[in-house]
């Protein structure tokens, strides 16, 4: 039976010479790929989108020399001639992946989790496994940085699979990991790469309520982190005052301009302005003081 | 023949559920000794495959005839893969609704539904 990927442990990663750090929001649109992007090539990391169901940092980067794989899950397929339609397979499924009808055992793929529970249960032992292809991984240059994302096939539910293959193999060096927005399972699945995570929001009530979320995953992870203010306007600051009562390190705040809204929608970097390239090299040099930064 | 009604409560007074996959109950009526029994639908609490969840239940029960409003695609193919007959009928009374069929007076449901969303609309089937 195949062994299937156990979590990778902070204290490994280390080792490896890497630091990979985890960029994520709660809220969608607050500016992760936009902070990720523009971060990487100021600070000299590489780009990982980790957002698998709609990767968009490779529009910023552009990255040349692209090399693609294909991400395979496995399904069981259940030998119809020798099954004895004992329905132990679809007992044992949590995902209501199989099913026993009066003629067969139907699999619903999609659902299915590539636990192997319904392999082991098998008495005839008539179920073997069988891939299929469920995303891909491209890898590419950005200068000397390199560019990694995963894309999950359209109409594929399962991303944590891409994802998990994603950040299997992460370059040497600091790794910006560009999360999806949320708090769900492919975000966890993300963090258990990560040393150290940078939360992105935004000063309206939404970004606060989907920060403090994004704050509670963080500290179950125990990692180091920092908020980073997005499209702030002057007045409106809640954000600064529950990252003072929760004793939060705000990195940086970077304000709102329909100037840097344009650069952005024209697939440019906000760095080609002068007043967002320092704000990014602050953030830089701010990230070297909350973690441990070669 | 056995007859499942997909319903909000447990007897035949109360109200039929025109959704499968995620109705409270199913009201099962045995036509040749007369009795009902009730099965809690393990469907309803499913975060995905609800309405396979509820067919999983419905051919465990060996029953004839399935009596709901809509059933999606996966589901559909399940019950109608084992040999069972479904019938739409509209919110009336678990007893009422039998009796409609035994009437004759429901229609055979020939097609599933649409898939529901949540499901990533990535199955297969649907309209």
């Amino acid at each position: 039976m195949q062994v299937l990927p156990t979590q990778v442990w902070v204290g490994d990663l280390r080792e490896e010479g890497k630091l990979n750090i985890a960029v994520l929001s709660g809220k969608g649109g607050t500016g992760k790929t936009t902070l990720s992007t523009n971060l990487c090539v100021v600070a000299g990391a590489n780009y990982i989108d980790c957002d698998v169901e709609e990767p968009n940092g490779f529009i910023f980067l552009n990255p040349s020399q692209i090399k693609s794989r294909e991400v395979k899950v496995d399904y069981p397929v259940v030998d119809s001639g020798k099954c004895t339609l004992c329905g132990a397979c679809a007992q044992v499924c949590q995902f209501n992946a199989l099913v026993k009808t009066k003629r067969e055992i139907v699999l619903f793929e999609k659902l299915c989790h590539s636990c192997h529970a319904c392999s082991i249960v098998c008495q005839p032992e008539v179920i073997t496994f069988g891939k299929r292809v469920v995303g891909i991984i491209e890898e590419g240059k950005y200068g000397n940085l390199t560019c990694k994302r995963g894309i999950l096939n359209v109409g594929e539910p399962m991303a944590v699979p891409v994802i998990k293959e994603l950040l299997e193999d992460l370059p040497e060096g600091t790794n910006l990991i560009d999360c999806a927005p949320g708090t769900s399972c492919n975000i966890v699945s993300a963090l258990r790469y990560a040393n150290g995570a940078i939360l992105v929001t935004e000063p309206s009530s939404l970004g606060l309520h989907d920060l403090k979320m994004a704050v509670q995953l963080v500290r179950n992870f125990n990692l180091p982190f920092g908020v980073i203010i997005n499209k702030y306007e002057v007045g409106e600051d809640r954000i600064q005052k529950y990252c003072q009562q929760e004793n939060i390190k705000i990195l940086e705040v970077i304000p709102y301009s329909r100037e840097a809204a344009e650069v952005y929608s024209s697939g440019k970097m906000i760095t080609e302005l002068p007043e967002y390239k320092e704000k990014f090299e602050k953030i830089a040099e701010g990230l070297r003081e909350v973690f441990p930064w070669n | 023949m056995k007859i499942a009604v997909s319903s909000t409560g447990k007897n035949l007074s109360s109200m039929t559920d025109v959704r499968f996959g995620r109705c409270n109950y199913f009201v099962i009526y045995d036509t040749e000794g007369q009795q009902v029994k009730a099965i809690e639908n393990k469907g309803q609490m499913s975060g995905a495959g609800a309405g396979i969840a509820a067919a999983n239940q419905i051919i465990d029960e060996d029953v004839d005839v399935v009596i709901t409003g809509n059933m999606g695609p996966n589901a559909f193919r399940l019950v109608k893969n084992s040999d069972i007959n479904i019938y739409r009928s509209g919110v009336v009374e678990v007893e009422k609704a039998i009796q409609l069929f035994k009437d004759g007076k429901l229609d055979e449901l020939t097609d599933a539904g649409p898939a529901h969303a949540g499901m990533g609309g990535g199955f297969k089937g649907g309209r």
